[in-house]
């Protein structure tokens, strides 16, 4: 027994196999990614950063049903609502604090519309918090910018719906 | 007493029960839309359909007469798979607009469709589509959802006594409609919004701004007639979203008038929510300590019958234990709750009180209105003289200027001479006054509120002894009051003590330099013209028709932002609550007068709701009995003189706008000028 453990010792076993281990990574295939020039892949159903949508016309959809700000378990939306001049129901405010949010993707799920949607976006990081009170104006602007991302990624998903 | 099993359980029920009330009492929840326990049976909407054995079909329970050895299934498969039909049926037609629909989350058929509805639809073809309706300022419609429930049609026709909806065309084309399109006239119309077992109606000023489930509800007393109707109050945040009617068999049932129902946006506007005042002229912000130190300057030496206090209309009973105490305090004896002038003595109970009852005019034969206005003054006292109307047997006699009441009234007189004569005996009324079993009288302000008011009480109590008004467990003698406030006012003897003065006293005395200072609480239907030569102080809540001309405003709390006190005509004292906090710097009133009490010097040792609830239990004890009725003792009252030959006329020119919380609200405005006075009111081409 004790001479197997010196023959280990002086011949240098584990530093061997160590860096045998270590030579072998070395002429495998690489798996990180070079961020932020490198992205990974994103499931279609992958919950980033929200955005409201617009019909293809340009009228939003949201209808301030307020069922997102019902569901919401952070309690992270506020809405409020008034009929808009031609009588139809929209909102006078939609305010995400995206401090709060838990990015759970329930206020997706619960919108009867397609309006609030969890986008491909996880880049949103700001500086202040302040930046991360999103309103109604930054939120729409998100879904023009992303609008063809959501759409398809909507698509793909629609089967499993 | 028919007896009938339901679902197994033998059960015996009053004759005249429908199967439906049956199924109730046995505890069985039926489903309904169409069917309401107090408007007539219509059986239309179908969901309420029972299996009764040995009937071939299901039956529609709310309109089969409960008959002996009836065997009712409420829970069998025939009854599930009938309802399932039904709804389907009504679903076809019913746009699936929920999300957008303010009935969302309290209505009937979501709430149905949950348990007997479809997950998918079997209709193809395309939905009915119905134009919207325009049905005035308060009620919105969304046509294509009704259901032809018609609940709506009935109330109007039944309760409110306005029959201006009707519904045209049958079958899958029947409209709701008023055909010519334009605001309904009555001052109960709001309750059709909740009548409405979908979202077909709905409320005008609270359309698409906030959803049930977000609003604290708190149960509250409404100020706006001295009815204290059971009111509900929905808040979000810190504003009221809505008002809704609370079930109260003895007062209100379950309708409340529209003042009641959509003044509430009057709170948000023209709220006195800072200190001020008056600088160069002009009123400025102050804090608190600079208002006392302002108060304490003008009243701190000034002796106590150089002052005066005027109440409102709508003061909590808190905030007058205080003023009464305060006042005692500063040995002022100018303290009067009448600002409408009323001659009421405030002696004895029985002479300002509806000592029938509202419940109890049920129970009337006969009723003779002397200068009163009950539509307007007090609309739920009107739908419950329109209800024993309806009951049959039932006489109206009206001294006073003639008015749509909604039943037929006989006008035997406008002005006191007529009620003189009946008071002799000289008037052909009397025979039926005299042979009526239970005949009642109601005083109106119109009566009271003028120069010979004593005069006009004085007779009303001779009536009441000649006759027989006053029987066994029944007195027949009512006034009516239009202030929330009177009633606790009066109780509490807020009225001008030893060489004490009342409103037009005060008036006077400001005017020959008598009186120095006036404290207005809450009082606006006064000439405030008349104050200029004294320092006034206003305590409340709007910068109405009395804040303008005040040198010291003090801002209060209105009646959803404090826990107070209010008593109803009959004497009911009832409990309002805090729905949302007063605005800014704003506090309760009775807070505000112990604390100017104290600045003052004279400080009035309560300190908390408790303490100014027991003082006030110390002064009128049957305050304390709360929501309970006390019957008053009956006695002499007014005083005979001279009569005037002027008519009686209501004091109310324009029901929306009575009180400053009214006449602040948009919504009262546009129903003023609306429904009152219709000037945009289209030509239909026959109307000559």
């Amino acid at each position: 027994m004790q001479v197997d453990q010196l023959a280990r010792t002086v011949l240098w076993e584990e530093l061997v196999r160590g860096f045998s281990l270590t030579l072998r990574y070395l002429f495998r295939r690489k798996v990180t990614l070079n961020y932020p020039y490198e992205k990974g892949p994103l499931s279609p159903r992958f919950r980033g950063e929200h955005a409201l949508r617009r019909y293809p016309n340009g009228e939003e959809r949201c209808i301030a049903c307020k069922l997102c700000e019902a569901i919401c378990p952070a309690q992270a939306i506020t809405i409020e609502s008034e009929p808009r001049p031609d009588g139809s129901r929209r909102t006078t405010r939609y305010d995400i604090d995206m401090t709060k949010c838990i990015y759970c993707g329930f206020c997706e799920e619960a919108c009867p519309v397609d309006a609030i949607v969890e986008g491909p976006n996880f880049e949103f990081a700001a500086e202040t918090r302040e930046e991360l009170f999103y309103t109604k104006e930054k939120l729409l602007e998100n879904g023009e910018r992303w609008e063809r991302e959501i759409a398809m990624r909507l698509e793909a998903d629609a089967p499993y719906r | 007493m028919p007896k009938l099993v339901i679902d197994g359980e033998e059960i015996e029920v009053p004759a005249g029960y429908t199967v439906f009330q049956a199924c109730e009492l046995a505890g069985k929840e039926i489903p309904h839309f169409c069917y309401h326990p107090r408007l007539n049976i219509a059986g239309n909407c179908r969901m309420c359909l029972v299996e009764i054995e040995k009937s071939p079909k299901p039956v529609a329970s709310c309109a089969m007469p409960a008959a002996e050895g009836m065997v009712v299934h409420t829970d069998s498969p025939l009854v599930h798979k009938a309802r399932k039909g039904v709804l389907e049926f009504l679903l076809i037609n019913h746009p699936l607009d929920c999300p957008i629909c303010d009935q969302g989350g309290e209505c009937d058929l979501q709430d149905l469709t949950l348990f007997y509805g479809p997950d998918h639809s079997r209709f193809e073809e395309n939905k009915r589509a119905v134009a919207d309706k325009y049905l005035g300022p308060l009620v919105a419609t969304h046509m294509t959802r009704c259901i032809h429930c018609t609940r709506c049609i009935r109330f109007l026709t039944e309760v409110a006594g306005v029959p201006e909806l009707g519904g045209c065309w049958r079958g899958e084309h029947l409209e709701i409609t008023n055909y010519i399109e334009r605001a309904l006239h009555s001052e109960l119309q709001g309750n059709i919004i909740d009548l409405c077992p979908v979202g077909a109606l709905n409320s005008k000023p609270y359309q698409y701004r906030a959803r049930i489930w977000e609003l604290k509800k708190t149960e509250s007393i409404d100020v706006m007639d001295a009815v204290g109707s059971n009111i509900r109050v929905d808040a979000r945040g810190n504003e009221v979203m809505r008002i809704l009617p609370r079930l109260h068999e003895e007062v209100n049932e379950e309708w409340i008038s529209d003042k009641t129902r959509f003044a509430y946006d009057g709170l948000k506007y023209r709220r006195l929510d800072v200190p001020m005042v008056r600088r160069d002229g002009r009123l400025v912000e102050a804090s608190w300590r600079e208002a006392f130190r302002t108060l304490v300057d003008r009243m701190g030496e000034l002796p106590g019958e150089r002052m005066a206090f005027v109440l409102g209309d709508l003061v909590d009973a808190e905030s007058m234990v205080l003023v009464r105490e305060l006042a005692e305090r500063l040995g002022c004896p100018h303290v009067d709750c009448r600002q409408d002038g009323a001659k009421i003595e405030g002696r004895l109970r029985a002479e300002y009180l509806f000592n029938t009852t509202i419940a109890g005019i049920e129970q009337a034969d006969f009723c003779l209105l002397v200068g009163t206005n009950p539509r307007w003054e007090a609309p739920l006292v009107n739908a419950r003289l329109r209800k024993r109307w309806r009951m049959g047997g039932f006489r109206v006699a009206r001294i006073g200027a003639p008015f749509d009441l909604t039943y037929p009234v006989e006008d035997i007189g406008e002005g006191p001479e007529t009620l003189k004569a009946v008071a002799e005996g000289e008037h052909e009324i009397c025979e039926a006054l005299a042979k009526a079993e239970r005949p009642m009288l109601v005083l109106g302000p119109g009566a009271v509120a003028r120069a010979d008011g004593a005069a006009v009480l004085a007779l009303a109590h001779r009536i009441s002894e000649r006759f027989g008004l006053l029987g066994e467990g029944w007195n027949g003698y009512n006034l009516l009051h239009t202030a929330a406030a009177r009633v606790a006012g009066l109780d509490l003897g807020l009225l001008p003590g030893e060489g004490g003065r009342d409103l037009a006293g005060i008036l006077k005395g400001v005017e020959a330099g008598e009186i120095e200072l006036v404290w207005l609480l809450g009082a606006d239907e006064i000439e405030v013209s008349r104050l200029a030569g004294a320092f006034v102080i206003y305590q409340g809540t709007h910068g109405d028709r009395a804040a303008p001309v005040a040198d010291l405003v003090l801002p209060g709390a209105a009646y959803t932002e404090k826990n107070a006190t209010w008593v109803n005509l009959e004497g009911r004292p009832q409990h309002g609550r805090l729905a949302v906090f007063p605005p800014g710097e704003a506090r309760e009133d009775w807070k505000i007068l112990r604390a100017a009490s104290e600045a003052l010097g004279r400080t009035v040792p309560l300190d908390n709701i408790f303490a100014v609830r027991a003082r006030m239990a110390e002064l009128a004890p049957q305050l304390a009995r709360i929501d309970s009725v006390t019957p008053a003792e009956w006695g002499g009252f007014g005083r005979r003189g001279r009569l005037t030959e002027a008519p009686f006329v209501s004091p109310i020119a324009d029901f929306y706008l009575t009180n400053p919380i009214a006449r602040a609200s948009k919504v009262m405005r546009q129903c003023s000028a609306e429904i009152l006075r219709p000037v945009n009111e289209k030509a239909t081409g026959t109307h000559g």
